[in-house]
Parts: C-alpha cells; sequence; structure tokens
C-alpha cells in the first residue's frame, strides 16, 4: 500500500513538474549575441505559428505596442486570415512583448528604439526607421526580384535569418 | 509491489499521453465531417473537392484567389506562401503528417476558407475536400 502511495505521489510530482514547466511565460534569452545577432530564442507557439508562412520574425524587430497591435488584428494579417485560439495568441503575445524592442533585452532592439517615436506602433518591421537605414543601399528592383519576392523575406538574402542572424557576412542576395 | 505500482504508473502516463495526441487520420476526419454534414461518407465527392480546391475567386484586393494559388496546381507538390515560404504538400500520398490533427485541420480550413471563399466552409465541403486530397497521387 506504501509503494502505492509512493506511485502516485511520482506522478503527481511529474505531471505537477511538466504543468509548470508548460505554463511557466515560456521564451528564454541565450544571452545578446551582438549587434547584428539576436538572442536565441525558444517559444514552441511563436516558432510554430509564424514560421508556418513566413520567418518567425524576432520580438526584437518591434516594440511593444506593434506587437500589441498585429497580435489583435490577425484575423487581417495583411490581407489574410491568421487568425489563432486565445491561448495560443497570449502565449505568443506575452513572449513578444518580454523580448520586444523596447523590453531591453537586446542590442539590436536598442537600435530598432533609436529614432522612433514613443508613441510610434509600426505594423511592418520594414516600415521603422532603423530597417530602412540597414537597406538604404537595396534598390526597388532588387527588392521585387523573383528569387526574394518582398522585403518581408529576410531569408532570401539573410541565409541564417531564421537563427536570428543579422550580420553581413551571412548576406547574399540571389539574383 | 515496488515493480507493480511502477508499472501502473507507466501505464497511466502511457494512456494520459495517448489521450494527448489522439491521432487522427483522413479517413477518421472524412468520417466526422459527413457526420457533421448529416450524410454517409459515401456522399462525400473527390470531384467535389477537386472543384472546390481549383476554383478561383475574387480575392480582397481583386486579385483571383484559389486554393491552388499557393498550394500549386499539383497537391503532391510543394507550394509557397505568399512571402515566398515553402509549404509542404497538402495531399497525404506526398506528405503523410496533413491530415493527421483536427485542430490543426481546422484552424487552416477557418483561415484559408475566409482568405478564398470569404466566408467558412461547410463540413460537406472539407468532407470533399479530404476525400480528394486523400487519393491524389
Amino acid at each position: 500500500m506504501n509503494y502505492l502511495l509512493r506511485g502516485i505521489g511520482v506522478i503527481a510530482t511529474v505531471g505537477a513538474v511538466s504543468l509548470l514547466a508548460f505554463s511557466l511565460p515560456s521564451g528564454e534569452a541565450h544571452g545578446d549575441g551582438g549587434g547584428n545577432v539576436l538572442p536565441r530564442l525558444t517559444n514552441k507557439a511563436w516558432q510554430q505559428e509564424c514560421a508556418s508562412c513566413h520567418i518567425a520574425y524576432a520580438p526584437a524587430l518591434l516594440p511593444k505596442a506593434s506587437w500589441r497591435r498585429l497580435m489583435g488584428g490577425l484575423d487581417q494579417h495583411f490581407g489574410e486570415n491568421a487568425s489563432l485560439d486565445p491561448a495560443t495568441q497570449a502565449d505568443i503575445l506575452r513572449f513578444l512583448e518580454a523580448n520586444a524592442a523596447d523590453s531591453g533585452t537586446s542590442r539590436m532592439g536598442n537600435r530598432v528604439m533609436q529614432g522612433m517615436n514613443p508613441n510610434e506602433a509600426p505594423l511592418r518591421i520594414t516600415e521603422t526607421r532603423w530597417f530602412v537605414r540597414k537597406h538604404d543601399e537595396v534598390s526597388r528592383a532588387t527588392w521585387s526580384r523573383k528569387s526574394i519576392g518582398s522585403a518581408a523575406n529576410c531569408a532570401a538574402c539573410h541565409r541564417q535569418a531564421d537563427q536570428g542572424v543579422f550580420d553581413e557576412d551571412t548576406v547574399r542576395i540571389p539574383k | 509491489m515496488i515493480k507493480r505500482s511502477f508499472l501502473s504508473a507507466l501505464a497511466i502516463l502511457g494512456m494520459a499521453s495517448a489521450v494527448a495526441v489522439a491521432a487522427d487520420t483522413p479517413a477518421s476526419l472524412m468520417a466526422q465531417y459527413a457526420k457533421q454534414a448529416g450524410v454517409p461518407v459515401s456522399a462525400l465527392s473527390a470531384p467535389r473537392g477537386a472543384a472546390l480546391y481549383r476554383t478561383e475567386h475574387p480575392g480582397r484586393d481583386g486579385q483571383a484567389v484559389s486554393c491552388a494559388g499557393c498550394h500549386t496546381a499539383n497537391p503532391t507538390q510543394a507550394g509557397r506562401s505568399r512571402v515566398g515560404k515553402r509549404i509542404e504538400p497538402l495531399a497525404p500520398a506526398a506528405n503523410p503528417q496533413r491530415f493527421t490533427d483536427a485542430a490543426k485541420v481546422e484552424k487552416w480550413f477557418r483561415r484559408n476558407c475566409q482568405d478564398v471563399l470569404q466566408r467558412e466552409c461547410s463540413a460537406q465541403e472539407k468532407g470533399d475536400f479530404i476525400a480528394w486530397l486523400s487519393q491524389a497521387r
């Protein structure tokens, strides 16, 4: 009987630990990789949901207010319905806010915030002054190449974009 | 006794995880949608599913949209999202992961029917769609 109780105890502990693990605000930063390399972040829902249509854009590329607007309008997400169930949506927003450009968790985020008005909440990363300045040498014709498609396709040129690496050494602009 | 309670603990955990990842199949989803539509599974139609997949509709910005627009005319091939990301093939023959998770299937019907048809799909349409894709080779 003792053993049975102990067995139940083990199950309860395993259950409690795994419940905790899943309910904690997920998404840990693993250190800032420097100016053009983003901290390695993990959040299962962010990766799974956002990256089904495009790369999972790093939270440090927009401020919290932008992420709130964006996640509040997923049913009309740049012309597409990207709606989520409320629990997943809330989980992803928590992660985005915790690591947003104005959360102070990355150097890239600090740079994105430079030159942004405090009440600004752009929906497109490509509308931030930081993005425009960084890409001022890329012509309109280059953006619209078939191999690139649009400025939303980071990985066309930043070959390691999905790992948060944006330094110039990894850039190769396709023909 | 230790062994027995350990084994029963394992069994309980095993059952719990089996419930957590209830595996759906194209056939079980077709059965579900047929039931919802109040028709026998035999009333689901692959040709109607194919028509649903291919028919172009006026999209929000005036451009014609269809399932085939992103998933390509041949659903055993990979498609491309609007921003250029690869979409794995939709036909189970080419991608066995498809139609194995009811929640995921419902999520994408909800989104994509709104985008393509500007309305939700009926249970019958969903059943037809899977009927067609299940036999696409």
